[in-house]
């Protein structure tokens, strides 16, 4: 599969129907956290950041379109590769970054480190790394909103890779079931770690699974911010009107390695070099320049201020605490009936 | 050479697609490096020229060595500070600096199926090389390093008992499974051995070291009917300071025989465990001294007491001991004893330990039963689960625990346990006794002598044996309401002996 | 008021008073709702509180556990049926990767406040699949709590303990004990954590938990007739151990058999004796004895099955070996 061709547009709508402020508001949060996993990359090959480290490079246009759609009172559930959502979401780059750094003021106290952010505020429940693991929590914080009433929806993140586990399918059947408000985010970036689509799914149209449980799916161009909050939104506000669950697909592609660690055996330069002709902040900032909307000038001021943002979380994970190491048992449990 | 996996430790470079003298940008490419999953790319984060390469292709580094120099020029906003270690500011390394320092290394793995987090000594490699100690710090081998012949089949308790008693283990015939020393076999050993010196009193060894046939109750160190009578035995006595045994010995160290009055303390004991008799006596006469300052320091006691009419407890106590041998019956003490421990359950504030600056009551009723040593000082051993001993049971193990405490052989627990004292002085004759809590417990009760009273019952005057309970308690967890009414408890419990 | 039931009425009244007294409660699992159960516990708990709170589930155990796990976190309080421990294993990933470490991996942010109840144990003629007992195995994951309710009591009382916790909680019901009858105080609080001495004893420290506790009272029992006077010891939590309450025992006893249905490698048997063996060495008159299952899959052939399992015959003659020597 390559990538989708950017024939039709339906961000379109939003394009025409957004103020300047709002469209540049996208792009600064796709070069937020762009730069902020360049910096991350940086950082881990000085030995700052240490474990695995997956970057989303290439994918920002999912997490932020995605997020868009969201309210605050709304679920997240994430993967391992999350730094992008965390980022949109809004929790604060300093505290993602100290987090990244394993230090106490990380969003997750420095237990959690890159693949697990979590973060109470903004109804963050983790970046999860057993890929699928965080389908079925997902379905429970639906079934909770539902039965305490409230109009929460549950946005779950998980990629292709995730589609192959019995989970997945466990949890749509589950969801559409109950008619749960979840709205499950697939982010197609066509690789299972090393395993292309077409060498672990018989039916590589990923949408299309959602028939066999009776729930909606859609698939939508992950390189396409706009198209991707067009689409977020109409699911968003179906799962909110309380007619079950959907299911969407948005194509997407990673411009990095998997991990930090990783030769990159399994694809050609050609086909990456291909994908990054449809960056998905070079195609909003084109669009947006044809539109008369951004101009170098603008363009530098986005930069400087994200750049500014991430020098200050790179502050302030270096200057941030150690756990002490006699609190190595702290929350293991709960303090009891608290 | 950049770190790019937590497994990564060298790389080796296989070539160099930027050469000496170009102008590199941040992001760019500029070599291949070989590693143990693969080659990677190289990038840079820095702009500048490229100025000298100092690994060649071929070479295998550790991660961390400089591969190549950058001179840096414009791009000022892509510098981040300080993010190069070594090189001054105008030439960066491409390889990283030197990891920061992790944070200092764990601690040994706590617990991790106990309820607390408490660290098991075997868990650290430091003590599972070391031969391990007993509790109370005692070298496991009194003889010096072993350059042992054969080694003796002794289970751990049995060696720790020959130790407390005297014996030498490899005299002993062993019964266990595989010929092993049991405790029994040593308690055996040193009741023939004090037959054989012919002292008084050696029938209470012999009793606690010869089973009958078919009594494996005898295991225990002291549970069988002793031949010892009542008066010896008890009530418990002694002087109103509560107190514990050393903190730095084990129980027998503190609560030694002396040569007159123990036959086994004439037998040759383990080398270096005894202290000389008066090394001992000056050493508890301290622990004493400590703990009753910080009590009178720390507790803010109040005192009550109440004189309770033995009627019905002295009159049930004598048919009871009717129909018992000699050796089953029972003394007034061990009323005394369950019917404070039955009280308790009503009154947790009374059970329990401050410590910590809060106090934490003790869901199980353990008195601690002050018994005094013929050589002065005293030890106040805990007579588990009180309440819940009939008073059979709750009789022979207050025999057996002042057996033990002349033996010597009482149990750590046995003194670290109790969640409340009684004391007794009625032996000694006094009437009323006052006594010092022992912390961290909050309160302790006193009884004094029985004494002949002229009571008034439903306005006649009659002769009763009377006994003056009292109590002293932490004023800090408990109010002389409730003080009262466990006295009170007390009382009632007394008035109904057969349902103790 | 004592009233007698049994352990399976116990179970059920517990989960009707669990749902009655709080809305947050809900019971989801395979057939809890229509069916009444595998086991009968929740019968007529479908038709009292309605499908919403009693939730049929398909066969996905890996899902509903972690919809379990989602709904703690969205503020419910839900009891999770899994039929039988051995059905667990295929929400292994959801028990061990997700509900044990949310809390600790989200830097304490979030707890999951979740109850697991399952069915253990062999000794039917089910065979190999259906008669595993893997409370050891959870009993080794930090950040949950493992119950194993034996008497009809703690059936009855030890569910309204577990709801009050605020992490996830494994209760562990053996199948043989359903038709048990016993005692029960309605009333009765019980502190989840704590071991129970079930039969006072001097010679030796029976300690055991779950379906091998009456196996272990009616060895107790024989031998008490040969005069050997053993304690009986009933774990109740299998995490975090009460250890100070059997180690206390041993001290007094000096001696200890561990009996667990479990297999012998690695077995929560095998943990406790190395309990004491690091913290009651010295007070031990002979090595610590264990009596667990052997080493094969529990076969369906019944002479094979009770060979394998614990019997009170084998707890008997393993502590009268112990005792060899000792009159």
């Amino acid at each position: 599969m390559s990538a989708p061709e950017a024939t039709h547009r339906p961000g379109q709508a939003l394009l025409s129907g957004l103020p300047r402020e709002a469209l540049l508001e996208r792009l600064r949060e796709m070069l937020r956290i762009r730069r902020f996993e360049e910096r991350c990359a940086e950082l881990y090959t000085q030995g700052k950041i240490h474990g695995f480290l997956h970057l989303c490079i290439g994918e920002e246009a999912v997490a932020v379109g995605a997020m868009r759609a969201l309210r605050p009172e709304d679920n997240v559930v994430s993967t391992y590769r999350e730094h992008g959502h965390a980022l949109a979401r809004g929790i604060s780059a300093a505290a993602v970054m100290a987090e990244m750094f394993g230090k106490a003021n990380g969003c997750s106290r420095g237990r959690g480190g890159s693949m697990h952010l979590f973060d109470a505020q903004h109804r963050f429940f983790g970046g999860h790394a057993i890929v699928g693991g965080g389908l079925p929590i997902a379905v429970g914080l639906a079934l909770a909103a539902r039965m305490r009433q409230e109009a929460r929806v549950t946005c779950c993140f998980f990629g292709d890779g995730a589609v192959a586990e019995g989970v997945f399918h466990e949890s749509l059947n589950l969801a559409a079931l109950w008619r749960l408000p979840v709205l499950f985010l697939c982010e197609n970036n066509l690789y299972a770690m090393g395993t292309h689509i077409t060498r672990h799914q018989s039916q590589i149209d990923i949408a299309r699974k959602a028939a066999a449980y009776g729930l909606p799916g859609q698939a939508v161009d992950g390189m396409a911010v706009l198209e991707v909050e067009e689409a977020a939104r109409a699911a968003v506000a179906a799962v909110r009107a309380g007619e079950g669950p959907r299911l969407l697909e948005a194509r997407t592609y990673r411009f990095r390695a998997h991990s930090m660690y990783d030769p990159e055996l399994y694809r050609s330069r050609e086909e990456v070099a291909q994908w990054k002709q449809r960056d998905p902040i070079d195609l909003l900032a084109g669009a947006l320049r044809q539109a008369d909307l951004l101009d170098d000038a603008a363009l530098a001021q986005l930069e400087g201020e994200v750049a500014a943002e991430i020098d200050l979380a790179v502050a302030a994970a270096e200057a941030g605490p150690w756990e002490p190491v006699q609190d190595l048992l702290k929350d293991v449990h709960s303090p009891r009936f608290a | 050479m950049p770190k790019l996996g937590a497994d990564m430790t060298v790389g080796t470079v296989v070539a160099w697609t930027r050469q000496p003298g170009e102008f590199v940008r941040r992001g760019d490419i500029v070599a291949q490096v070989d590693t143990d999953k693969g080659v990677i790319d190289i990038e840079v984060f820095a702009t500048g020229v490229l100025e000298q390469i100092l690994v060649l292709p071929g070479q295998t580094v550790p991660v961390g060595t400089p591969l190549a120099t950058i001179r840096e020029t414009g791009a000022p906003e892509e510098r981040v500070p300080g993010a190069w270690a070594g090189p001054p500011p105008a030439e960066a390394g491409v390889a990283p600096q030197a990891p920061q320092a992790p944070p200092p290394p764990l601690p040994p793995p706590a617990s991790a199926f106990g309820a607390g987090a408490v660290a098991r000594a075997g868990h650290q490699p430091a003590a599972s090389m070391a031969q391990p100690e007993p509790p109370g710090g005692m070298p496991v081998s009194a003889q010096g390093p072993p350059a042992a012949p054969a080694r003796l089949r002794i289970s751990p308790s049995a060696r720790e008992l020959a130790r407390a008693l005297g014996v030498d283990p490899a005299a002993v015939q062993g019964t266990g499974r595989g010929g092993a020393i049991t405790r029994e076999d040593i308690q055996r050993a040193a009741a023939q051995r004090a037959g054989a010196l012919g002292r008084p009193r050696a029938e209470e060894a012999a009793a606690a070291g010869q089973p009958s046939a078919g009594a494996p109750a005898t295991q225990q160190p002291a549970p069988g009917p002793s031949q010892a009578g009542p008066a010896q035995v008890a009530p418990p006595q002694l002087p109103p300071p509560q107190v514990a045994p050393p903190q730095a010995g084990p129980p027998q160290a503190g609560a030694p025989p002396t040569a007159a009055e123990s036959p086994l303390a004439a037998a040759p004991m383990a080398r270096g465990v005894q202290l000389p008799a008066e090394e001992r006596a000056a050493r508890m006469r301290q622990s004493i001294a400590a703990a009753m300052s910080r009590s009178k320091r720390e507790i803010p006691h109040y005192y009550l007491g109440t004189t309770i009419d033995l009627h019905r407890a002295v009159t049930w106590l004598a048919a009871e001991n009717e129909r018992r041998t000699v050796t089953q019956r029972l003394l007034y003490g061990a009323l005394l004893i369950k019917a404070t421990a039955l009280a308790l359950r009503d009154f947790p504030e009374l059970n329990g330990f401050y410590m910590d600056g809060r106090y934490k009551p003790n869901e199980a009723i353990h008195v601690g039963v002050a018994v005094s040593l013929r050589l002065g000082g005293l030890i106040a051993p805990a007579l588990h689960h009180t309440d819940r001993l009939d008073l059979s049971t709750l009789m022979e193990r207050l025999r057996g625990l002042v057996q033990r405490v002349r033996g010597g052989s009482l149990r750590g627990s046995e003194l670290a346990d109790p969640t409340i004292t009684v004391t007794s002085l009625g032996e000694q004759g006094v009437e009323l006794v006052l006594p010092v809590i022992y912390p961290p417990q909050v309160a302790i009760v006193g009884f004094g002598k029985v004494v002949e009273r002229a009571w008034a019952v439903e306005g006649q005057v009659v002769v009763r044996p009377t006994i003056t309970a009292t109590l002293a308690a932490d004023h800090r967890v408990s109010d002389g309401h409730r003080g009262a009414l466990f006295l009170a408890a007390i009382d009632r419990l007394l008035q109904q002996p057969e349902s103790l | 008021m004592p009233t007698t039931m049994t352990y399976r009425e116990a179970v059920r009244a517990a989960l009707a008073e669990a749902l009655r007294s709080d809305e947050r409660v809900l019971l989801m699992g395979e057939d809890v709702g229509r069916y009444g159960g595998a086991f009968a516990c929740s019968r007529g708990l479908l038709e009292e509180f309605g499908p919403e709170r009693v939730r049929d589930t398909p066969l996905s155990e890996a899902t509903f556990v972690g919809a379990g796990i989602g709904a703690a976190l969205g503020g419910m309080r839900p009891i999770v049926e899994i039929m039988t421990c051995n059905f667990a294993l295929l929400a292994l990933d959801q028990i061990v990767n997700h509900a044990a470490i949310m809390r600790h991996m989200s830097g304490g942010q979030f707890s999951v406040p979740l109850v697991i109840r399952m069915a253990s144990g062999g000794g039917r003629r089910v065979a190999a699949q259906h008669s595993n007992s893997f409370e050891g195995w959870f009993a080794r994951l930090p950040g949950v709590t493992v119950l194993a309710p034996a008497t009809v009591q703690d059936a009855r009382t030890m569910l309204r303990g577990a709801l009050r916790e605020p992490d996830p909680v494994l209760i562990f019901e053996h199948i043989l004990l359903y038709p048990v009858q016993g005692e029960v105080d309605e009333q009765a609080d019980t502190d989840i954590r704590r071991a129970a001495v079930r039969r006072p004893g001097r010679d030796v420290s029976l300690i055991t938990y779950g379906g091998s506790l009456p196996k272990t009272l009616a060895a107790a029992e024989q031998l008490a007739a040969e005069g050997i006077e053993a304690e009986v010891i009933d774990l109740r939590c299998l995490r975090p151990l009460d250890t100070e309450l059997f180690l206390d025992s041993v001290r007094r006893t000096h001696r200890a058999v561990v009996v667990d249905e479990a297999w012998y490698t690695g077995s929560l048997a095998a943990e406790i004796s190395a309990l004491i063996m690091e913290r009651a060495f010295y007070d031990l008159d002979a090595p610590v004895a264990r009596v667990c299952s052997a080493e094969v899959p529990l076969p369906y052939a019944g002479h094979l099955e009770d060979a394998a399992l614990p019997q009170a015959a084998a707890i008997e003659r393993t502590v009268k070996e112990m005792m060899a020597g000792h009159g």
